[in-house]
């Protein structure tokens, strides 16, 4: 890459007015570096990975609003958490927070467990709770 | 308490971070070289392995190893902390400050304030430097953003014990040993040597023949499992290549311009050349995330496109098969 064709394309990094570094060779083909605003591959790469997780979230609202999972699921995607990072923030093994997502054992979860999930997802028990995916 | 660490940005932040300390200690040395002299440059492809949904591709080796092998080789010691309490961590990290020692920390990405939330990802393995604390805030350099930031107490231990998978658990680093005389000729040579063999490996999910692994499952992604879900994983591919730290076309572009700094010291002419091709591979690489990102654009349904691609990586890994050969040759 050429210092020159280091791409400043408007972008998720110049929409915060970040720039990151790039490593390219000047006129004399010795290696420098320059600053990018951000290329527009890498855009649409990072836009796709956004709507995947927005429609993660969406199909995980129509199903706690039909019933079919608990709210659990629902924070989860919307915090861009897996069964794996999950588990670890509340500190209980995987198969017990799969068993949480059916709406019938969510239901009877006391309110020590519930505080944990809680927290791992910044709202209170109640917000937690109440949730019906509307 | 404020320490006299001066911030410089870089690529990547492993590299930036291990340059930026030693830096501090008096040692002038370059992101590439840190890079280089750590081997950093490497390929795996795990595809059992699932990060934000799709297989893992990793153009870098596991968090640590960069600035751990380069210190090693250059005969610096470096001290590692864990914690499994949130307030020691604390303590011990203002202790460090007290003392003057600017302090390499492991973070998690997605409870960092300053980043864009569209770049906060479950992602623990984001270095960054806490050069001292004023008012209740820690100072951070963190070498992928242009100038020095700040941290609450809550907001730094919360980066600092993030959960999931390489969980920092607190970790902190700091040289404590600096060698009086730095063999650098060996310690280039030892970086080189390692790279060759790793790039080389006869495994087919390591280096060469893991992007060919990757090249050939394109196609297989688009028939067996649709063509959104082939499109999702190669925007992730795109993503681990080029996004913020890999200074463009998967760190290629930072080996190469380690191997012209190196040309010199090895008095080794053959390094030039091989930097200008390695910079030419990096050029193909940024070519195959422009063909990449116009297929997850259109979203065309021909089989061919994913075929397309499965061939250009294929004539990628063919380069860096033959460009390692000849870099092993001329060490």
């Amino acid at each position: 890459m050429k210092k020159e064709e280091v791409p400043q394309d408007k972008g998720n990094l110049s929409k915060n007015n970040i720039k990151e570094l790039c490593y390219a060779i000047d006129e004399n083909g010795n290696y420098t570096t320059a600053l990018s605003t951000g290329w527009e591959p890498k855009t649409i790469a990072l836009q796709n990975s956004i709507q995947d997780i927005n429609e993660r979230i969406e199909n995980a609202r129509v199903d706690v609003k039909n019933g079919k999972i608990s709210p659990i699921v629902y924070f989860m995607e919307l915090h861009k958490m897996d069964w794996v990072v999950l588990s670890s923030y509340v500190g209980m093994w995987i198969w017990r927070v799969k068993r949480h997502r059916k709406p019938a054992v969510f239901k009877r979860l006391s309110n020590k467990v519930l505080s944990k999930y809680a927290e791992a997802f910044e709202i209170s028990i109640e917000e937690l709770k109440n949730f019906k995916g509307e | 308490m404020e320490t006299n660490f001066i911030h410089h940005q870089s690529a990547h932040c492993e590299n930036g971070v291990a340059s930026n300390l030693l830096k501090h200690r008096g040692i002038n040395i370059s992101e590439p070289m840190v890079f280089g002299i750590g081997s950093g440059i490497l390929f795996f492809y795990l595809p059992l392995l699932k990060v934000n949904h799709a297989p893992a591709i990793s153009y870098r080796p596991m968090p640590g190893f960069i600035f751990n092998r380069a210190a090693k080789r250059l005969g610096i010691k470096v001290k590692r902390v864990k914690f499994s309490n949130e307030k020691s961590a604390q303590i011990a990290l203002e202790e460090n400050l007290k003392n003057n020692i600017p302090t390499g920390l492991q973070v998690g990405v997605y409870h960092l304030t300053y980043f864009p939330d569209e770049y906060r990802f479950h992602f623990n393995a984001h270095n960054l430097v806490v050069y001292g604390k004023k008012d209740n805030h820690f100072l951070i350099s963190d070498p992928v953003m242009e100038t020095v930031t700040t941290l609450t107490e809550a907001e730094l231990e919360k980066v600092r014990f993030a959960k999931g998978a390489l969980a920092p658990k607190g970790q902190m680093y700091y040289p404590i040993h600096i060698p009086t005389e730095i063999d650098w000729e060996g310690a280039i040579k030892k970086g080189i040597k390692n790279t060759c063999r790793e790039m080389l490996a006869p495994v087919p999910i390591v280096g060469v023949k893991g992007i060919r692994t990757v090249a050939k499952n394109i196609p297989k992604w688009a028939n067996k499992k649709g063509n959104k879900i082939a499109n999702h994983y190669l925007a992730q591919m795109v993503r681990m290549q080029e996004e913020i730290g890999t200074g463009g076309g998967g760190f290629r572009f930072i080996y190469a311009a380690f191997l012209q700094e190196a040309a010199p010291i090895l008095k080794n002419d053959k390094l030039y050349e091989l930097s200008k091709e390695m910079t030419k591979i990096g050029d193909l690489w940024r070519d195959f995330a422009v063909n990449a990102s116009r297929v997850y654009k259109n979203r065309s349904n021909q089989t061919d496109v994913y075929n397309s691609l499965s061939k250009e990586l294929l004539h990628i890994a063919d380069l860096e098969e033959n460009f390692f050969k000849m870099l092993k040759k001329a060490i």
